[in-house]
């Protein structure tokens, strides 16, 4: 399994939404090596729950089965893999498209792909109708040298203004 | 969660203190739904300076109460938001109708502990 990256985990877990919490808090504390700002992690604890949410409540509708959760890191990345083996999308595009949501008596509002698009760098979804579903979101941290060189310059800066 | 409830304003306040996604969202709604039809408020205000989470489970469950509360002739307004959150919030484009205020103190001193659920 190890090779060509830094480090790696993999999450099984049945689909029910208690799950949830307990996926992005495991998710959270392994991309904690990164050093994420508490920001970038607040970020990956969102896409998180939106992915594994969306496997619950669409792959499975609620029925009984597998969600599968891997991540990946590399120095300054980190890539996780939210999947299951649902009734899968039958038009990505579609069910992209924001506020867009086949659930709506269920008070969803059709925001899950958007957020996840808007909160990691990159997201990738493939999609089998009847086999399942597969979501892979990428989120580049800045390294803590780069973050600490922003505080010291916002430190100089405001340093600056008060004439120090 | 704690109800807070100003009669002479028909104001109630209620702070959530969950993390909010869909698993929390079932329990949250009935809850807040029970307190809504028991007071009738003129305005409700959700405090979230106990939410640290929220996914788009909770903009579905904003928008439910919205609906009902505008129903029942009364009002829903945000206070106490965190950055994450007001980040959904503004991409969910949901503060064009249920604003976020700045504060509500004035009215928690007002009213009186109503109940917690």
């Amino acid at each position: 399994m190890l090779g060509i990256y830094d480090n790696e985990m993999k999450l099984e877990f049945v689909s029910k939404s208690s799950n949830e919490a307990f996926a992005r808090i495991s998710v959270a504390a392994f991309a904690s090596q990164l050093d994420p700002s508490i920001d970038e992690l607040a970020d990956i604890k969102t896409a998180v729950s939106e992915a594994v949410t969306n496997c619950i409540i669409h792959g499975y509708e609620n029925t009984i089965g597998i969600v599968k959760v891997e991540c990946k890191l590399k120095s300054n990345w980190i890539e996780i893999q939210v999947s299951d083996n649902g009734k899968g999308i039958e038009d990505i595009e579609l069910a992209k498209r924001p506020l867009y949501t086949t659930k709506a008596n269920l008070e969803r509002s059709g925001m899950g792909f958007t957020i996840m698009e808007s909160f990691m760098d990159e997201l990738k979804i493939e999609s089998i109708p009847n086999m399942g579903t597969k979501v892979t979101m990428k989120k580049y941290i800045t390294p803590l040298d780069d973050k600490n060189n922003e505080n010291m310059s916002i430190a100089n800066q405001s340093k600056q203004k008060e004439g120090i | 969660m704690e109800c807070i409830y100003v009669p002479q304003d028909k104001l109630l306040t209620i702070k959530i203190a969950e993390e909010i996604d869909e698993n929390v969202v079932k329990k949250l709604r009935r809850k807040i739904d029970n307190e809504i039809t028991r007071f009738m408020p003129r305005k409700v205000i959700f405090d979230f300076s106990n939410v640290s989470f929220m996914d788009s489970a909770g903009i579905g469950m904003l928008l439910g109460r919205y609906k009902v509360i505008r129903m029942l002739g009364g009002n829903l307004e945000l206070c106490h938001v965190n950055k994450q959150i007001e980040k959904i919030f503004e991409i969910s484009g949901i503060l064009k109708i249920i604003p976020l205020i700045k504060d509500n103190e004035i009215y928690e001193y007002g009213g009186k502990n109503v109940g917690n659920i």
